[in-house]
């Protein structure tokens, strides 16, 4: 029987099993999808967001703010790629410019640093794509943007290296109380531990109603995307919002830590999850964020995409005891990115308050670097070839990624078994091509480096394969 | 970093690289380096390994590979240095940055700069087709390296999105190894391909074009499932009610070709908004003296022929200017007027044109019989009879030099007969 068994390895279950690995107790993870940060967590807005936009009092506001603050030490120990550029918030009225006075009060009640309202005319100075119709704005300088899936990656990875137990493709199909603990069912066998925590995202009500009866329901929400070529990278230097509505945050203009444009997302109500895109959600999406920054160029978008929130029936998170020994960390809408390494925290202390025994480790790791050649400056480049001649062989060539770091993401805590599993871990296929001119090489090299056939290398998920056949082979298949 | 020195880089070993380096070298510039980022010279011919090529050049059918190869073989011998697997990362004036496994960091310097890094295709993501996000979405070319040099076939059922040459052919490809090729969908009421490969690929096949069509939803979980068709109007805008599904699991995009001008861009050369190449003189220089540019990475071309006819005169020309020829004094402007997509060049220097100024360009639409004509500041310098013309075929004018003067800009437009 481990300690602690956490279901789903999200940016929230990720944060959770880093946190507990750290300490001396035993850590099992499973995921049902072939990868980690395969859901929410791979597809929102990458914003760290300031705080302002919670209720004071709530599980959001204290977990946000939190959140926020450990995120910058996260993503500077482990080696995340995290940009503090700030956020503004614009007004178009003065009806909404009332709404930015509200957003700074709830902002200061919960302690944000920094906030500040500017009118129209400096806000155009601060960034002069804005709209001539922007009346005022909300400052927040402590909003940051991030790489989600890095962050998410990242702590997995960590909690590994310390010693927790990932399964992927592991998904929790039964899940009932045993003496001293829960059983959990999978297609793989069953496990058992002490403690469970369902961080299943937008499955995690389902997840809860396997054990006990149902307290919260998931509505899933969608929102879709463009994100655009690098051209358009500095368009703006700020997180660009509107005021938000009960629909959300409403639809951002925002720089990303790869230095792409991130613009969306609209707020759909779902029956059941899905990150299909929809022409009318797209065009909603472009005339909205038209409406903040006028000369948008969407048509560098390189791709569209969609992801679901897991909102839920009530208005804050859902963190509590669904039993006993089994905690929901469920209803990680937004901010929940910005608040998962705080949940982790949070669910820590809970679990301890619970009678989990899980003193300090001697020495766990806690730090993480990785080669990103682009990065480098043109002597550390020089040098980093010379020691190793594989980073000299760029793959692919729109995010000048070397077959060095693809070799070094091969050999990762968690290796990827995917193309896309490559793509997250070290860009490549992420540029303006893309992967059309990179795909062949990495699954050439995923495969030499991880003892794969190309056949069974599927693009992302399980089941998304990639090739049908070897060509010339009549008659033995078909 | 060393002070590696040559009278002229070209950057690119595809069909245009190629024939520029030999070209330069011929021209007399001592020193002539081609680097190429993969591990072969011969750049997207070398998975093109249908017949169609050199019939202009070499006035021979040839393969892509066969076309290739017979400037790779011209290549030795001819005193010129080739490193392969090599990038360049940077171009900072005539100074180049580059890197590869075997040489490592390496900062060399140009007489003068031949680019020539060809295109890439448009995907999806450009486009913005709606839907799930599946396995089974290919470019037309990526799906064509994973069948013609890796050995794999990518699907079964397939549709193809426009009919761009790699996407006609891909159809014939796909046809022979053994897949459904179910139809070849096009948004524009006429093919953006050549006329021999809608029939020999499309019609020999029994593969239906639809014209004025576009794809409006993709389906699929995992992998493509379903491909959603419908009718588009005048403003290709789908028209409801036309939908028609599709049972595939692939879909291969020949939805355009975009010439791949970043390290361009970044060093500061001016790009043509039409062409989304380089903005050229006559002898092919770009607005950053000493550097050129030929071949898909200037304007997308149809016929590899014209990437070398046009290549050799980058290269000449990228040569003089390594032994210090400059070309001076009064600049006209060419601009695409009525019917006419884009011009290359886009600029020309007065003082040296040859007797004959070749300008290429696209027609807007298809056009039957018409006159192209050019005209400077009202007065008529050039008219060209043409039966046919369609924005999927390059088309080449000879503007005698003589007629033209220091007298503002030179437009070309295509005039209908009444």
């Amino acid at each position: 029987m481990v300690d602690v068994a956490i279901i789903g390895c999200g940016v929230v279950g990720a944060a959770a099993a880093m946190q507990l690995a750290r300490r001396r107790c035993s850590v099992l993870v499973l995921e049902a999808e072939n990868d980690v940060a395969m859901g929410t967590t791979k597809a929102n807005s990458a914003i760290l967001h300031a705080g302002y936009d919670p209720e004071p009092g709530t599980l959001m506001a204290k977990l946000n703010l939190r959140g926020s603050l450990l995120a910058a030490e996260l993503c500077e120990q482990l080696d995340v790629p995290r940009r503090q550029c700030g956020s503004m918030v614009l007004a178009f009225s003065e009806e909404e410019r009332e709404h930015l006075r509200v957003l700074l009060e709830r902002g200061q009640k919960n302690g944000v640093p920094g906030l500040h309202i500017v009118s129209g005319e400096e806000a155009r100075q601060m960034e002069p794509a804005l709209s001539p119709e922007v009346r005022g704005a909300l400052v927040a300088p402590t909003a940051a943007i991030v790489s989600p899936w890095e962050l998410a990656l990242a702590m997995a990875e960590n909690a590994v290296q310390n010693g927790a137990q990932l399964l992927l493709e592991t998904p929790v199909t039964g899940l009932s109380p045993v003496a001293g603990g829960w059983r959990l069912d999978t297609p793989r066998g069953s496990y058992t531990a002490r403690f469970v925590l369902n961080a299943a995202g937008v499955n995690a009500d389902q997840i809860h109603n396997l054990a006990a009866a149902p307290t919260f329901t998931i509505c899933p929400n969608r929102g879709e995307y463009y994100l655009l070529d690098k051209s358009e990278g500095d368009m703006v230097g700020h997180v660009i919002f509107q005021c938000p509505t009960k629909a959300g945050k409403g639809v951002l203009v925002a720089p990303t830590v790869h230095g792409n444009l991130i613009v969306g997302p609209n707020a759909e109500g779902l029956q059941t999850p899905s990150t299909a895109t929809t022409a009318a959600g797209l065009a909603f999406v472009a005339a909205a964020a038209r409406k903040s920054v006028t000369g948008l160029q969407l048509g560098a978008s390189i791709r569209n995409f969609a992801g679901v929130r897991a909102n839920t029936d009530r208005d804050d998170f859902v963190i509590e005891w669904a039993a006993p020994g089994l905690l929901d960390l469920g209803g990680m809408k937004s901010p929940g990115l910005t608040a998962a390494a705080a949940v982790g925290e949070y669910a820590l202390e809970l679990l301890e308050r619970a009678g989990l025994s899980a003193p300090a480790k001697q020495s766990p790791v806690t730090t993480r670097r990785r080669v990103r050649f682009a990065r480098l400056s043109a002597a550390e480049k020089a040098e980093l070839v010379r020691e190793d001649a594989r980073y000299g062989r760029i793959v692919c060539r729109c995010e000048t990624v070397t077959e060095g770091e693809i070799v070094a993401a091969c050999h990762s805590p968690i290796p990827p078994r995917s193309i896309d599993g490559v793509k997250r871990r070290v860009g490549a296929g992420m540029g303006r091509c893309q992967g059309g001119f990179c795909g062949p090489r990495v699954l050439e090299i995923l495969c030499r480096e991880r003892g794969l056939s190309p056949l069974e290398v599927p693009q992302d998920q399980a089941g998304s394969y990639l090739l049908a056949a070897q060509t010339k082979q009549e008659g033995s298949e078909r | 970093m060393n002070g590696l020195y040559y009278d002229v880089i070209v950057i690119g070993g595809g069909p245009a690289g190629m024939a520029a380096a030999l070209s330069a070298r011929e021209q007399g510039a001592p020193k002539v380096l081609l680097i190429e980022r993969d591990c072969e010279l011969g750049g997207i011919l070398n998975q093109c390994i249908h017949n169609g090529f050199g019939l202009h050049y070499f006035k021979q059918e040839l393969t892509g590979p066969e076309y290739a190869g017979r400037f790779i073989r011209r290549l030795d011998g001819a005193g010129i240095e080739v490193w392969l697997d090599t990038m360049v990362l940077e171009l900072d004036g005539l100074c180049l940055h580059t890197v590869s496994a075997a040489g490592g960091y390496r900062v060399v310097r140009a007489g003068s700069v031949v680019l020539a890094m060809g295109c890439r295709e448009r995907t999806r993501g450009a486009i913005g087709i709606p839907g799930s996000r599946p396995a089974g979405i290919f470019t037309a070319g990526a799906a064509q390296r994973y069948v013609n040099i890796e050995g794999y076939l990518v699907g079964r059922r397939v549709l193809i999105l426009g009919s761009g040459d790699i996407g006609l052919i891909m159809a014939r490809r796909m046809t022979l190894e053994g897949a459904s090729v179910l139809a070849c969908v096009e948004v524009m009421p006429y093919s953006g391909g050549l006329a021999r490969n809608i029939v020999q690929c499309l019609h020999d096949y029994d593969i239906p074009l639809l014209l004025s069509h576009t794809i409006v939803e993709i389906r699929g979980k995992n992998r493509v499932e379903q491909a959603v068709v419908a009718a588009v109007d005048g403003d290709r805008r789908p028209i409801p009610g036309t939908e028609q599904v599709f049972d595939c699991d692939t879909i291969l995009l020949s939805v355009g070709l975009i010439p791949e001008n970043e390290l361009s861009r970044a060093a500061g050369i001016a790009i043509d908004p039409h062409t989304k190449g380089a903005v050229v003189y006559e002898n092919m220089q770009t607005s950053l003296p000493g550097v050129f540019a030929c071949g898909n990475v200037l304007h997308v071309h149809d016929l590899v022929d014209y990437v070398t006819a046009e290549s050799q005169r980058a290269g000449r020309a990228a040569a003089d200017y390594a032994a210090g020829q400059r070309r001076e004094g009064a600049e006209l402007e060419l601009c695409a007027g009525d019917g006419v997509g884009y011009t290359v060049p886009q600029r020309l220097h007065l003082a040296h044109l040859d007797k004959t100024v070749p300008m290429f360009f696209r027609p807007r639409r298809v056009y039957g019989t018409c006159a192209v004509v050019a005209r400077q500041n009202g007065r008529q310098v050039g008219r060209f009879r043409r039966e046919r013309m369609a924005p999927g075929e390059m088309e080449q004018v000879a503007l005698p030099a003589l007629l033209l003067q220091d007298d503002g800009p030179v437009t070309l437009c295509v005039e209908e007969d009444a």
